[in-house]
C-alpha cells in the first residue's frame, strides 16, 4: 500500500516536471490607461498583445479608468505603496508628478533618434524643468468640428476662421430654424471645461501665469471667459454644455444636434462611422478659430504621455513597453483615433489615407498648441478655474469677479 | 468560581477582539490625528508639525461652511423622505394582496444595486438631451423644453436627493416591514372593534411597535447620508459651481486631488466628530424611544 502511494507520488512529481515548460523569468507589469478618447481600449489591448508576443517573458496587466479618475488613481496607488509600473499621464501633471516623485526621470533613456523624430510640440508633454518624465503617446488638441450638411443648408460656404465668425454663422443657422442651439462644448465642472477655456485663451493671446502669479483674470484670459458667457447667454450655445463632457458633445454632434462642436481628434473617425453616427460622411474638421488681429488659429495642448513610476520594481521592462507603445510603427498602425507623435508619419499615406482633412487641420492645430500652466499646484488652479467658469455661465458672478476669486483660490 | 476569575476570563476572551479593534480602528485613528497636525503631502516628504493650523484654516474657510450646509440639507431632506416613503411602502406591503411576494422582492432591487450603477442609471434618466425624465415631462406637457437637471444649481441637489431616496428607501421599508409583522393581530383587531380610524390606529397602535426599529434605520441612514460621496461624485462631481459638493467630496479633493494629506486628515476628523455627535444624540433618543415603547 505504502509503496503504491510512493510510486504514485513520484510519478505525479515526474509528470508534473515534464509538463512545466522551461521556466521564464517572467515579469508582470501593471499599467494604467484611460477608458475614453484617443486610442480605444481595444487598440491598447491589441498593441499590448503585439508587445507581449515580441517579449514573451513580460506580462502586462492593463487597467482602464475614465480620464476623471486617472490622476487620483495614480497618486493614490503611489501613496498606498503599491501600484503601477507604467501610467498614462496628462500634459498638466509632470510638474506635480516630478515634484512629488511619482514618475522616474528618464532623460538618459531618450535617444537621439527619438529627439529628432518626435514633433517638438509633443515633447512639452513630458518635460518639466528641463528633464524628461516619459514618452509622449497621445498627441492631441481640440479641433472645431462642423456639420457640412447644416452649413450647406444655411448657405455658408466656408467654416469660420474667427470666433466672432463662428457666432455669426451659428446665428444664421439658428435664424433659419435649422437648429435651436448650434454650438456644443464640454463645460461640465471638470478638466474638459479648462481645455475649451484654454483654447480660447490661446486665441485671445492671454496667459495663465506671469512670474508664477495668476494672470488669467485680465487680458486674454478674461476675454476668453467673456466669450464663453456671451455665447451661452446669446442662446447660440447648447445650454446643456455646462454639464457635458467630451463624450456628451460627441453624442450630440453625431445625432445631428450641433452644427459646431469643439472636441479631440478621436471624434473625427467616430463621427464618420455610420454604425453609430447619423452624420457620417458630413463631418468637417478645421483648427479651432482665431481672433482678428491676434491669432490665426487656436489650440490647447491636450497631449498625454506614458511614464515609469518611481515605485516600479521593473523599470527596464516598463521602459521597453513604453518605447514599443510609442514607436512609430505602432502609432502608424493605430492612427485612426489618435495621431502619431512622429513628424514623418504625417507624410505617410498609411496614416493620412482617408483622413486628409483631419491631417490638414492637425498640421495647423498641433503647431499652435497652447499649454496649460506647468505648476505642481495645477489641480488646485484648475479646480478654482472650473468653479469660476461655472459661476459665470450660471450668472452667479460676472467673469471679472469670478476670475479674481479663482486667482485667489488657485494656491499660487 | 470566584467573581474575579469570571472577570479575568471575560477579559481574556475579549482580548483577541480588543487587539483587532486597536489594530484596525485605534491605530489608524491615532495616525490620522497625528497626520492632521502636519503639512504632509500624499506622496513625497513626510511634512512637519503645524499644530492646529489645518483645523483653523479649514473651519474658517467659506468652502467648509458652504459644504457643511449642502451636506446637511442633503442629509435632512433625503433621510426624511426615505423614512416617510419607506414606512408607507411597508404599510402597503403588509397588506394581503395578490403578487405581494413579487413586489417585496422587487422593492429590494434598488438597494441591492451598487451605488455607481444606480448613479449612472439616474444620470441617463436626467440626461438633458435624451433623458427619460425630460421625455416623460414633455409628453405630459409639464415642461415645454428639455431641461438640464444636473446642470442647474436649483435642481441638481434635488435630483441627487431623488436618486438617493430611490436607492435607500427600501432599507427603511424592509426594517419597518419586519417590525409591522411583529404587531400582534389581536391588538389591531381590538382597535378596530373600539372604532379607531386608520390614522389613530397607525398613530396609537402600530407606531409604538415601529418606533424602535425606525430609530435604528434613522441612525443608519443619517450617518450614511452625511458621509455621501459616490452617488454625487458619479452624477455631478460636486458641480454645477460646487452647489452639490458635500463634506466627503471636500475631503477627497483636499487629500487626494490636491494631495494635502495633513489638511485632508483634519477635515476627515472634523467630519468624524460631527457624525459621532449625531450618532450619540440618536443613541440617546433610541434608548428613550425604546423605553417609552416598552
Amino acid at each position: 500500500m505504502l509503496r503504491t502511494i510512493t510510486k504514485t507520488l513520484v510519478g505525479a512529481v515526474f509528470a508534473g516536471g515534464l509538463l512545466v515548460p522551461h521556466a521564464f523569468a517572467e515579469t508582470t507589469l501593471n499599467a494604467l490607461f484611460m477608458a475614453q478618447a484617443a486610442y480605444s481600449e481595444a487598440d491598447v489591448r491589441a498593441m499590448t498583445d503585439a508587445f507581449t508576443k515580441a517579449n514573451p517573458d513580460v506580462k502586462v496587466n492593463l487597467e482602464f479608468v475614465p480620464y476623471e479618475g486617472l490622476h487620483d488613481k495614480t497618486v493614490l496607488a503611489q501613496g498606498s505603496g503599491g501600484g503601477y509600473d507604467v501610467v498614462l499621464f496628462d500634459v498638466i501633471w509632470p510638474a506635480e508628478y516630478a515634484t512629488n516623485k511619482v514618475l522616474v526621470d528618464v532623460t538618459p533613456k531618450i535617444t537621439d533618434d527619438m529627439k529628432k523624430g518626435v514633433l517638438p510640440g509633443a515633447w512639452t508633454t513630458v518635460q518639466y524643468d528641463g528633464k524628461y518624465y516619459g514618452m509622449p503617446w497621445i498627441l492631441d488638441t481640440k479641433y472645431l468640428f462642423y456639420n457640412k450638411d447644416i452649413l450647406e443648408k444655411a448657405g455658408i460656404k466656408t467654416p469660420p476662421k474667427t470666433w466672432e465668425e463662428l457666432g455669426a454663422q451659428a446665428k444664421i443657422i439658428q435664424d433659419k430654424g435649422l437648429l435651436k442651439t448650434p454650438i456644443a462644448w464640454s463645460w461640465s465642472q471638470a478638466e474638459a471645461a479648462i481645455c475649451d477655456y484654454t483654447t480660447l485663451v490661446s486665441a485671445y493671446g492671454g496667459d495663465f501665469l506671469k512670474d508664477g502669479k495668476p494672470d488669467f483674470q485680465n487680458g486674454g484670459g478674461l476675454s476668453a471667459l467673456k466669450y464663453m458667457v456671451d455665447s451661452y447667454k446669446s442662446g447660440l450655445t447648447n445650454p446643456n454644455s455646462k454639464e457635458f463632457l467630451e463624450e456628451d458633445v460627441r453624442k450630440v454632434f453625431e445625432n445631428g444636434d450641433a452644427a459646431f462642436a469643439l472636441n479631440w481628434t478621436y471624434m473625427y473617425n467616430m463621427a464618420n462611422d455610420p454604425k453609430d453616427s447619423k452624420v457620417a460622411g458630413k463631418v468637417g474638421v478645421v483648427p479651432a478659430p482665431g481672433v482678428t488681429g491676434i491669432s490665426e488659429v487656436s489650440a490647447v495642448n491636450g497631449s498625454m504621455g506614458l511614464g515609469v513610476t518611481a515605485v516600479s520594481k521593473h523599470p527596464d521592462e516598463a521602459w521597453k513597453y513604453i518605447t514599443f507603445m510609442t514607436s512609430q510603427a505602432t502609432q502608424n498602425q493605430y492612427a485612426k483615433l489618435s495621431l502619431p507623435i512622429w513628424a514623418s508619419s504625417y507624410d505617410d499615406p498609411a496614416v493620412t489615407k482617408g483622413q486628409e482633412e483631419l491631417i490638414a487641420a492637425a498640421k495647423l492645430g498641433l503647431a499652435a498648441m497652447y499649454p496649460r500652466p506647468t505648476t505642481p499646484k495645477y489641480q488646485e488652479l484648475s479646480t478654482a478655474l472650473q468653479q469660476a467658469i461655472q459661476e459665470s455661465l450660471l450668472g452667479q458672478s460676472p467673469p471679472e469677479d469670478a476670475l479674481k476669486t479663482a486667482a485667489q483660490n488657485s494656491g499660487l | 468560581m470566584s467573581g474575579t476569575w469570571m472577570t479575568t476570563r471575560a477579559w481574556l476572551l475579549m482580548l483577541p477582539l480588543l487587539v483587532v479593534m486597536v489594530a484596525v480602528i485605534g491605530w489608524p485613528l491615532v495616525d490620522t490625528v497625528s497626520l492632521s497636525l502636519t503639512d504632509a503631502k500624499l506622496v513625497g516628504t513626510g511634512g512637519s508639525y503645524v499644530g492646529f493650523e489645518n483645523y483653523t484654516n479649514m473651519l474658517s474657510s467659506s468652502n467648509f461652511s458652504r459644504t457643511l450646509a449642502t451636506t446637511t440639507l442633503f442629509a435632512v431632506i433625503s433621510v426624511a423622505a426615505e423614512m416617510v416613503i419607506g414606512v408607507l411602502a411597508a404599510l402597503l406591503l403588509n397588506q394581503q394582496f395578490h403578487g405581494r411576494a413579487v413586489l417585496r422582492a422587487l422593492m429590494i432591487l434598488p438597494w441591492a444595486l451598487p451605488t455607481v450603477v444606480n448613479a449612472t442609471l439616474w444620470r441617463l434618466i436626467y440626461n438633458p438631451e435624451y433623458g427619460a425624465l425630460n421625455a416623460a415631462l414633455t409628453q405630459l406637457h409639464l415642461i415645454d423644453a428639455y431641461r438640464s437637471w444636473l446642470g442647474e444649481p436649483g435642481t441638481a441637489l434635488a435630483a441627487l436627493i431623488v436618486a438617493d431616496c430611490w436607492k435607500n428607501f427600501p432599507l427603511v421599508a424592509l426594517i419597518a416591514l419586519a417590525a409591522l409583522q411583529a404587531v400582534p393581530r389581536d391588538i389591531t383587531a381590538a382597535s378596530l372593534v373600539d372604532g379607531a380610524g386608520p390614522f389613530n390606529r397607525f398613530r396609537f397602535v402600530i407606531l409604538p411597535y415601529l418606533a424602535g426599529p425606525l430609530m435604528v434605520a434613522l441612525v443608519l441612514r443619517t450617518i450614511e447620508a452625511f458621509k455621501v460621496f459616490d452617488i454625487i461624485w458619479v452624477m455631478t462631481r460636486g458641480g454645477p459651481a460646487n452647489s452639490t459638493r458635500t463634506l466627503s467630496i471636500l475631503v477627497y479633493q483636499e487629500a487626494f486631488s490636491f494631495q494635502r494629506a495633513g489638511s485632508g486628515a483634519s477635515l476627515a476628523l472634523i467630519v468624524t466628530l460631527l457624525v459621532t455627535v449625531l450618532a450619540v444624540a440618536y443613541a440617546a433618543l433610541v434608548r428613550k424611544t425604546a423605553g417609552s415603547a416598552a
